[in-house]
């Protein structure tokens, strides 16, 4: 049985809101009965973009990570709502009932990503429904994911064998998998949005005149072991990535021949941005 | 014979007329429209007949009817029937019409509506939209920001998206480079001011009604002073359209030629007959008005200063973009993004076409390097080293870079001797000779906030390496930081850097892949700025082709006043105003100096705005509002779409609607004239029918229904619409275009898109510049320059002097040899000092907003302002944002979304701040051009809510002797705002103060 699953991939996600502002522009003003009741115009979120920024000028990255609801298989909303007014479909979509859930405060609580978004004027909990009415007419993909220009958003419908196939060949991961919701949306690279990173620009002086370091050799340690090994590029610039935030003292040893070895300690918390390290 | 015929003719449409009556209920419900008679016949009424419209019935007989309302009358038969045998001749009506062979007499108001009925006797079957069952029509449409198709039912837009192309579509073109085949998706892109247009149709400021301001009487009180502040009252069509039409009149006769101006804006909806370049131009020209002439608003630094070096005057001074994808694909080792944002600006009107490409170029081992202060949307997607200098001070940066060239011998010195001169001149500047002062890593150290070694180590990556410029979010010169007071100064850098470097050497141009797409560029649809129905020969490019494919009656303006675009307020104020041509005939022509007012021609007395607002797009606004509350300014009339901007100081408001409410043609991102070839930013080339999918709003009208109204109260409407509809002209686009020879009209304006098929590979154009480089003739589809500006042989060399890339430019050498602005070798002088900078520390850079254009879709409570790196709410109102470094945040008490006053001695402006690393500590960044003014006190001296930067931008041009915005930076200030209204502006201006000394 095949069934729908979202992957976005953090690494081609501009922040362009193409997707947010298809979702408003396919349920501001529009019912679709058995679906959803009209989005609000503003204040509900459907798909949510969240940006986070890592290090410190001129190193840094900027991750967008679009949020949305998760179709869970096991999805806490479910669990949480009366007269049975949340369902999952066979093709793995979970559709808030909108006749149903009417007055269901209670539901937006129960999603542990904030996906659950109260419409108060209708007194209605209502989410991104992966536009299962399209999909239902014989659409390809949700709206989300064909304006995608990056392809970041892409739905696929497979068995779920295939999916976790997926998933384990692409490095895909979920969000908070700690919430054990088993989401139906796949993240890749999420570590542009939940790891950090230690990053620096190794420099010397010669003859009164400060030059970048090419090829210098950065390691970086945990207490003694050397766990991850960086040349410096033609600006200096070495970055290790991928390293848990608040994970506790580092290393950095600096060598490069002719001009000497240093080495810095981090305490890292968030990314951070060592900035010239002169030889 | 011909009597016979003409007869015959005459009888025939009698009966056309009564069959379309009794197919169309469309064609039953206009003849109810007038009672009145027509008469059709010869000059010498041997051969006529008559139609009477009573009630919806229409009675008809042979013979001249004395008492007719209207008469249209042909020479003699023979002319009657060569003008009206199927298939008609457009170019045989044109001379018909211009040797006063055939005449039209009556009311306008008859006239116009009866040849218009005529017409509609050929279209009113027609079939629009493809049925996608359960009531739903698909029609298509076209906005700045790409094509759409527009799900429509019961006259309600439920949803628009991009086109998907269909099995029958062709194949897009494909690229093999670096062992990797990459072809683009079968589809187009849509960029999110496009994305936007459903709230921007329904939004509740759209103007409904006409308008009047309730203490505005032509016949008695004006109170100009109020305009701005009170309030409006709903007034008929007619009682609007008369009272225009009357003070055209009465002022024309009052004051003379030129008391009329019309201020259009730089964009409008698209749609290559309701364009500004077309409807409004023909409108100017029919009453003749004094026209506001734009300065090259996004070129600046390329148009004043690049073209000097490198040609290029019919660009804007930007350079050729052809081949350049596939170029840059096979050859780059590495991109330099220089103040280039191309996620940011979507190419103006190229959608997010180009993100595809640069997630290939991301896909391969071509290095990148984004030089901005800000790290904007295209360095936050394709990563990269980044450097932030200092706004405004990357002219330093440039020449440090040369200096390292010329240092370590890192420049084509080839190239430099053979396809270049004035380098000796450049390199002594540059190495401190002229003037003591190497421009070293170093000097340009405390210039730029940037390393010296960083600046070195760019330098060395660079030079004699493959390496592509992207300038601008184009990457060939538009935007970026041409629009700041440094702008020409930069762009000039920026071509001689490239001249050292062998520019048009395989993997050596200009480009971001945003441009220069292997699409069929010998493929013809006009672009907007070939002025589509305005038979203006002198301020659109319709001579370049449009004139002879789609005939059409010639217009000219006879008030030949101007004012210049930066000066308007002044112009109104003072009386005067001066400034330079923006004429891309030669570069000599923007010397051409302007001043208003022109000898013998009377100051301006009535504004006639249509379209977007210059209050939030030009320096310091404030004194737009000075301007408008000035009782200089007796008559104002606004015509818009949204009750926003410049609209609420008019004193009569005309509702416009969009085009999504009328029927229009056009082609995705073809803009002609100065960005001549747009669609390379293309992947498809796609020409749409802009079908009418729903009625205009409230009673708004189209701005071509609009015109025409006000042409038949001033007798001028068969000369305004040759007696057609809109609908009309947009097949004779369609006809005067390449697109019959791929599609039918029927099937076009039933699907309406089309797909242009891509050039085949063994065709495609040659890459820019290449032929220069290698010193053969011109061989890329450009008519640019024209043939007279060749100085060897056509085709041969560019068009300088010395038809060579020149480092001392001689057209500045010739005319201001000692312009300390401009001087022949681009020198480095940085304004942006002085006490001001002590006083508000920030640079401001205010780049082009990502997710409105401009003013299109901000504010009117469209979707986009729920956007969080667009606007952000604070207590129930969604405040504009500005950028701030963490650092200086910080030593200002200022957290997330705190509520600021951004302020400098011009005004004072409320936004959130939205506290980042993505500035360097010193750097300030907000979007211009918001849609919302909104002065808490006084407009025009207190604190406005809206987030109008603009109001803290230097009005100054960058230099004295040209025309040319200098307001992407500014100074100012930043504090927690406290609350209050008020905030005096001082009467001497903020920023900049600093002048460059002339040289000895």
């Amino acid at each position: 049985m095949s069934k729908w699953n979202l992957i976005i991939d953090l690494e081609n996600c501009t922040n362009c809101n193409m997707c947010v502002l298809a979702c408003q522009d396919e349920h501001v003003d529009n019912t679709f009965p058995g679906y959803a009741e009209e989005m609000p115009k503003h204040g509900s979120r459907w798909i949510e973009i969240m940006r986070k920024e890592r290090g410190q000028a001129p190193m840094i990255d900027v991750a967008y990570l679009p949020v949305m609801c998760q179709h869970c298989d096991d999805a806490p909303c479910i669990a949480a709502a009366e007269n049975d007014a949340i369902s999952k479909r066979a093709d793995g979509i979970v559709i808030i009932d909108p006749v149903k859930a009417k007055g269901q405060k209670q539901l937006v609580e129960s999603c542990p990503y904030g996906a659950i978004w109260w419409n108060d004027d209708l007194q209605l909990p209502q989410h991104w429904i992966f536009d299962a009415h399209l999909l239902d007419d014989g659409w390809k993909q949700p709206r989300a994911a064909s304006v995608c220009a990056t392809e970041a958003i892409v739905a696929k419908k497979v068995d779920d064998a295939e999916m976790a196939k997926i998933a384990e060949a692409e490095g895909l991961e979920v969000l908070n998998p700690e919430h054990g919701t088993k989401p139906r949306v796949y993240y890749k690279n999420l570590y542009r949005y939940n790891k950090c990173f230690i990053g620096g620009s190794v420099a010397a002086e010669q003859n009164g005149t400060a030059d970048c370091v090419k090829d210098a050799t950065v390691k970086l340690l945990q207490g003694s072991d050397v766990i991850a090994e960086a040349t410096t590029d033609i600006f200096g610039d070495f970055k290790f990535d991928r390293l848990d935030e608040n994970s506790g003292g580092y290393k950095v040893e600096i060598t490069a021949d002719g001009h000497g070895s240093k080495s810095v300690d981090v305490e890292l918390g968030e990314s951070v941005t060592l900035g010239d390290i002169y030889l | 014979m011909g009597s016979l015929m003409f007869s015959l003719m005459l009888f025939g449409l009698r009966l056309l007329i009564w069959m379309q009556s009794m197919r169309f209920p469309a064609f039953r419900d206009r003849l109810k429209e007038k009672n009145f008679t027509a008469q059709m016949k010869t000059k010498d009424n041997s051969v006529g007949r008559w139609f009477k419209f009573q009630d919806g019935k229409v009675s008809s007989g042979s013979g001249v009817k004395a008492d007719a309302d209207i008469a249209l009358t042909f020479k003699t038969s023979e002319i009657a029937v060569r003008l009206l045998m199927p298939p008609i001749d457009q170019l045989e009506q044109i001379n018909a019409m211009k040797d006063f062979l055939l005449s039209l007499e009556g009311p306008d108001e008859l006239t116009s509506w009866f040849t218009q009925t005529v017409m509609m006797t050929q279209t009113v079957g027609w079939k629009y939209g493809v049925d996608m069952g359960g009531g739903v029509t698909r029609f298509a449409n076209m906005t700045n920001g790409g094509p759409v198709f527009l799900y429509v039912k019961d006259n309600k837009l439920i949803r628009m998206t991009p086109i998907d192309f269909d099995e029958n579509d062709p194949e897009p073109w494909t690229i093999k480079a670096r062992g990797k085949t990459f072809k683009p998706p079968r589809k187009t892109t849509l960029a999110p001011h496009g994305m936007n247009w459903k709230s921007m149709l329904n939004s509740p400021d759209r103007l409904l009604y006409p308008m009047k301001r309730v203490d505005f009487d032509p016949n008695g009180e004006r109170n100009p002073q109020n305009r701005g502040k009170s309030g409006y009252e709903r007034i008929s069509w007619d009682e609007a359209l008369d009272m225009v039409a009357g003070e055209i009149k009465r002022i024309k006769k009052e004051h003379g030629p030129g008391a009329i101006a019309n201020s259009h804006g730089s964009h409008h909806t698209w749609g290559n007959v309701g364009y500004y370049l077309s409807a409004d131009f023909k409108f100017i020209n029919a009453v003749g008005m004094t026209r506001v002439l734009h300065n090259p608003d996004s070129w600046e630094g390329w148009y004043w200063g690049a073209a000097h070096h490198w040609g290029g005057s019919l660009r804007v001074g930007q350079t050729e973009t052809y081949g350049t994808v596939e170029d840059l694909l096979k050859e780059a080792e590495m991109v330099v993004f220089w103040a280039s944002n191309p996620e940011g600006t979507s190419g103006a009107y190229g959608s997010l076409e180009g993100t595809v490409r640069r997630k290939w170029l991301k896909e391969t081992d071509i290095e990148i390097v984004h030089i901005d202060p800000y790290y904007n949307d295209s360095a936050q997607f394709l990563g990269g080293k980044w450097l932030a200098p200092k706004p405004a001070s990357s002219p330093a940066l440039a020449m440090a870079i040369a200096n390292v060239w010329i240092e370590e011998d890192l420049y084509d010195k080839d190239f430099v001797k053979d396809r270049t001169t004035g380098f000796d001149k450049w390199h002594d500047y540059i190495m401190g000779k002229e003037d003591g002062i190497p421009k070293t890593p170093e000097w340009a150290e405390p210039e730029t906030d940037l390393k010296a070694k960083d600046i070195r180590a760019l330098a060395r990556k660079w030079g004699n390496r493959k390496v592509y410029l992207a300038a601008g979010g184009w990457g060939n010169g538009h935007g970026g930081a041409c629009r700041n007071q440094t702008g020409i100064q930069w762009a000039r850098s920026l071509v001689c850097l490239m001249a050292m470097q062998g520019l048009g050497k395989p993997g050596v141009n200009m480009g971001n892949l945003q441009w220069g797409t292997p699409v069929d560029t010998n493929f013809y649809f006009p672009g907007y700025a070939e002025g589509g129905m305005s038979g203006d020969l002198h301020h659109t490019a319709m001579s370049v082709e449009l004139y002879q494919r789609m005939p059409q009656l010639p217009s000219m303006n006879t008030v030949e006043q101007a004012i210049p675009r930066l000066w308007l307020p002044e112009a109104i104020i003072e009386g005067k105003a001066e400034g330079y041509a923006w004429d891309g005939k030669s570069i000599e022509a923007q010397f051409n100096k302007i001043s208003y007012p022109k000898p013998g021609y009377s100051p301006v007395k009535m504004l006639y705005k249509i379209g977007g607002s210059l209050i939030s797009t030009m320096a310091d606004s404030n004194r737009h509002v000075k301007m408008y509350q000035s009782e200089n300014l007796e008559f104002c009339v606004s015509q818009a779409i949204w009750n926003e901007g410049e609209a609420k100081f008019a004193d009569v408001i005309l509702p416009a609607c969009t085009n999504f409410e009328r029927p229009d043609i056009s082609e995705w991102a073809a803009l002609g004239g100065y960005a001549f070839h747009g669609q390379t930013q293309l992947n498809s080339r796609v020409a749409i029918f802009q079908h009418q999918a729903i009625k205009p709003m409230g009673e708004s009208k189209s701005d071509y229904v609009i015109f025409s109204e006000i042409c038949e109260r001033l007798g001028l409407s068969a000369y305004f619409t040759e007696g057609i509809s809109e609908l009309d002209w947009a097949k004779r686009v369609f006809d005067g275009s390449d697109l019959p020879q791929i599609i039918s009209w029927k099937d076009f304006i039933r699907k309406g898109y089309v797909v242009i098929p891509p050039e085949r590979e063994e065709l495609r154009d040659p890459v820019s510049w290449n032929w220069y480089y290698e010193d053969r003739k011109k061989d890329v589809p450009e008519p640019m320059p024209l043939p007279s500006d060749y100085k060897d042989e056509y085709l041969k060399g560019i068009q300088t002097q010395s038809g060579k890339i020149e480092f001392e430019a001689l057209s500045l050498k010739r005319f201001d040899a000692n312009d300390p602005e401009r001087p022949p070798v681009v020198k480095y002088f940085n304004p942006y000092g002085g006490p001001q900078a002590e006083k508000y520390p920030l640079r401001m850079i205010t780049p082009h907003p990502r997710f409105s254009f401009h003013t299109q879709g901000d504010g009117k409570d469209t979707f986009v302002n729920n956007i969080k790196d667009h606007r952000v709410e604070v207590d129930g109102y969604y405040y504009w944002i500005i950028r701030i470094n963490a650092e200086d945040a910080a030593e200002r008490g200022i957290k997330m979304h705190d509520l600021v006053k951004v302020h400098n001695d011009q005004g004072a402006v409320v936004c959130a701040a939205l506290v980042t690393q993505r500035l360097p500590r010193g750097a300030t960044h907000g979007y211009e051009s918001c849609a919302i003014y909104e002065p808490l006190g006084e407009p025009g001296n207190s604190v406005d809510r809206g987030g109008i930067l603009n109001l803290l931008t230097p009005k100054k041009s960058q230099i004295k002797k040209g025309h040319s915005m200098g307001n992407s930076t500014a100074l100012v200030e930043i504090e927690l705002w406290d609350g209050k209204a008020e905030h005096n502006v001082a009467s001497t201006t903020a920023a900049p103060e600093r002048e460059p000394v002339p040289a000895e």
